[in-house]
């Protein structure tokens, strides 16, 4: 029986096959999915913004690109995975309100897409598969068995990659 | 700074911050009332300081479809102010406004999407005119913008504005009731701390 792991804002988890890595209605966050497809474990990381080093409010690493993504890596090489096998499915990085020009959230979606590609490639992670920017909210389920990952929207239904 | 986020307020400052908020939502109703033409009254609003989960789950879960309208605040006070609504409230307003019957708010035309702008424009003003009024502040308004979505996705917005600033937010509901017809609304507000010590001071409240 796989069960369900949700993942909040600012949060991350690793699952082992057979379970469910689930985090819900990314806006202009970004959620990334690692995999380790010979040991089967998976990773999702659920995070807020681009850099700790820019925030003053910087306690916690989980809600920063920079300092989120080697945490998790971190926690699957603990689980069994071995970092040179990783690969990287992203989504999210949304512009939910394009009128609005306020200076910390204008193209903040945008933002966290491409700090998250830079962790990513210093990491020498590849992204083998994305959905990001637009405008509208996706729910992100990855599944440990095989590495899928199934969006779920509220007006545009589902799609698997 | 006299302190570093809402988490630090006392007691006595988030009284004052509960009553900025009934007063603005007494404003609100009022507005509502003239702009449908018919009475709108209040139940005594809410006022609570949540964090972003909390909020979430006030307004039914990451995955509740609702509408989102923000604007943001300049002048003496900056932050942001946003209007969440249930599908309810906002087919309350759409039948009282242009007479028709929504089926499905994802699907809004332009004329659907406007109304909705221009009752944000009014509710804002009303809670920004209160505070403005006991605070001597000079407070603009920006225009609003709207997104139709999940409530987490459209909550990443003030989550993302305010990891800056706080952990928690002033969270405001209302109930609106019209003809025996009743739905609810809820108001984030998100004054920068700058502000909210400029708000307080003014109010003759010790920091």
């Amino acid at each position: 029986m796989s069960k369900n792991i949700v993942v909040g804002i600012s949060e991350l988890a690793v699952a082992q096959v057979p379970d469910i890595l689930v985090t819900y209605a990314l806006g202009s966050c970004v959620g990334i999915c690692l995999y380790d497809r010979v040991a089967r474990v998976g990773g999702l990381s659920h995070i807020l913004l681009p850099s700790s080093k820019a925030s003053v409010r910087n306690m916690d690493k989980l809600k920063f690109a920079d300092t989120a993504i080697p945490e998790l890596v971190r926690q699957m090489e603990m689980s069994g995975a071995d970092r040179n096998r990783l690969v990287a499915k992203i989504a999210g990085g949304a512009k939910m309100f394009a009128a609005i020009s306020t200076s910390s959230i204008v193209n903040i979606g945008q933002r966290n897409v491409a700090a998250t590609r830079e962790v990513l490639e210093e990491l020498r992670i590849p992204i083998v598969g994305e959905d990001v920017g637009a405008d509208y909210g996706r729910t992100m389920y990855f599944y440990t068995e095989d590495g899928r990952v199934r969006i779920h929207s509220a007006s545009r239904g589902e799609w698997i990659w | 700074m006299a302190f570093k986020g809402y988490d630090q307020l006392n007691d006595m400052q988030l009284d004052v911050l509960r009553e900025l908020g009934n007063i603005g939502a007494g404003n609100a109703a009022t507005s509502l009332s003239s702009m449908l033409n018919r009475p709108v009254s209040i139940t005594v609003p809410t006022v609570r300081i949540l964090n972003i989960k909390g909020v979430t789950t006030e307004l039914g879960g990451p995955e509740n479809l609702i509408i989102g309208l923000l604007l943001t605040l300049e002048g003496d006070v900056t932050g942001m102010i946003m209007f969440l609504m249930q599908q309810d409230f906002a087919k309350m307003i759409l039948q009282g406004l242009l007479g028709t019957d929504i089926e499905d708010v994802t699907n809004l035309d332009a004329m659907g999407h406007s109304a909705l702008l221009e009752i944000s424009n009014i509710m804002a003003a009303s809670y920004v005119n209160a505070i403005s009024q006991m605070t001597n502040l000079r407070i603009n308004v920006s225009v609003p913008d709207i997104s139709v979505d999940m409530a987490g996705a459209i909550l990443s917005v003030p989550a993302i504005y305010f990891a800056n600033i706080s952990d928690e937010i002033i969270f405001i509901e209302d109930r609106f009731e019209s003809n025996n017809e009743s739905g609810i609304s809820h108001v984030l507000l998100i004054p920068e701390v700058e502000s909210l010590e400029k708000i307080l001071s003014n109010l003759g409240i010790d920091l």
